[in-house]
């Protein structure tokens, strides 16, 4: 649709026009704020937990552990905060605090764009029967961590405000 | 006409003061739109863009996605 856009403003005598053609989606996986009516919470950004820890691959299990309590999840991230893996407290479990976390890390975790719809993520959760899921921008750059009880929550919110 | 990028756009926004229209109909505009856009969805260009946009600025529209 915006090429048509452009092309009819050109007719119209607009010497300098420019088509963003990724659009709004794209805009939107990025993780950059748009207005209008739709509450930020409605979109798993909105409630994205960014305080999530992160490591790095060249960090040891003794680095992290302590990292992990209360979320029993790191992100293993590079210097660029792109994500490269997890792991988890489970995966830790009790080996060598010497060992590093690239050794023991579960590699390309699913993540989702921050545009994605509460109601939308929730459903496939609960469908996968997984209790959390990586928020990342388009680039591929840590946003955050949802949990699955965190979307129960805003999908009960908002019923209740649509009722 | 040119085709550009998210880094592109925010380019033209910040230093050439471009004009940013959202090309879509109203009721997906209200919803969510990139800040600081105006909407005239695309079968009302050829009555509105001359009133509301200025020709010797740069102008920027956009769609929801490449489709």
């Amino acid at each position: 649709m915006s090429p048509r856009a452009a092309w009819r403003l050109e007719s119209l005598g607009f010497r300098r026009v420019y088509d963003y053609v990724a659009g709004k989606a794209d805009w939107m996986a990025s993780g950059l704020p748009v207005d209008g009516s739709t509450s930020p919470s409605t979109r798993i950004a909105g409630i994205a937990r960014p305080s999530v820890p992160r490591c790095h691959l060249d960090e040891t299990i003794g680095d992290v552990r302590g990292r992990i309590e209360g979320w029993e999840i790191c992100v293993v991230v590079n210097h660029e905060n792109v994500v490269l893996g997890v792991v988890t407290a489970k995966s830790v479990g009790t080996l060598d605090d010497a060992q590093r976390i690239d050794t023991v890390m579960r590699e390309g975790p699913s993540t989702f764009r921050p545009d994605v719809a509460v109601a939308e993520l929730a459903a496939h959760l609960r469908e996968r029967k997984v209790r959390r899921a990586l928020v990342t921008r388009s680039d591929g750059t840590l946003i955050g961590l949802v949990r699955a009880a965190d979307l129960s929550q805003e999908s009960q919110l908002a019923e209740r405000s649509r009722g | 006409m040119n085709n550009i990028d998210r880094q592109q756009l925010q380019r033209l926004l910040s230093e050439e003061h471009a004009q940013l229209v959202e090309v879509l109909p109203a009721p997906e505009y209200d919803e969510a739109h990139l800040p600081g856009a105006l909407n005239i969805p695309l079968e009302q260009l050829g009555s509105q863009a001359l009133p509301r946009l200025d020709r010797d600025r740069p102008v920027v529209v956009y769609c929801y996605d490449t489709q």
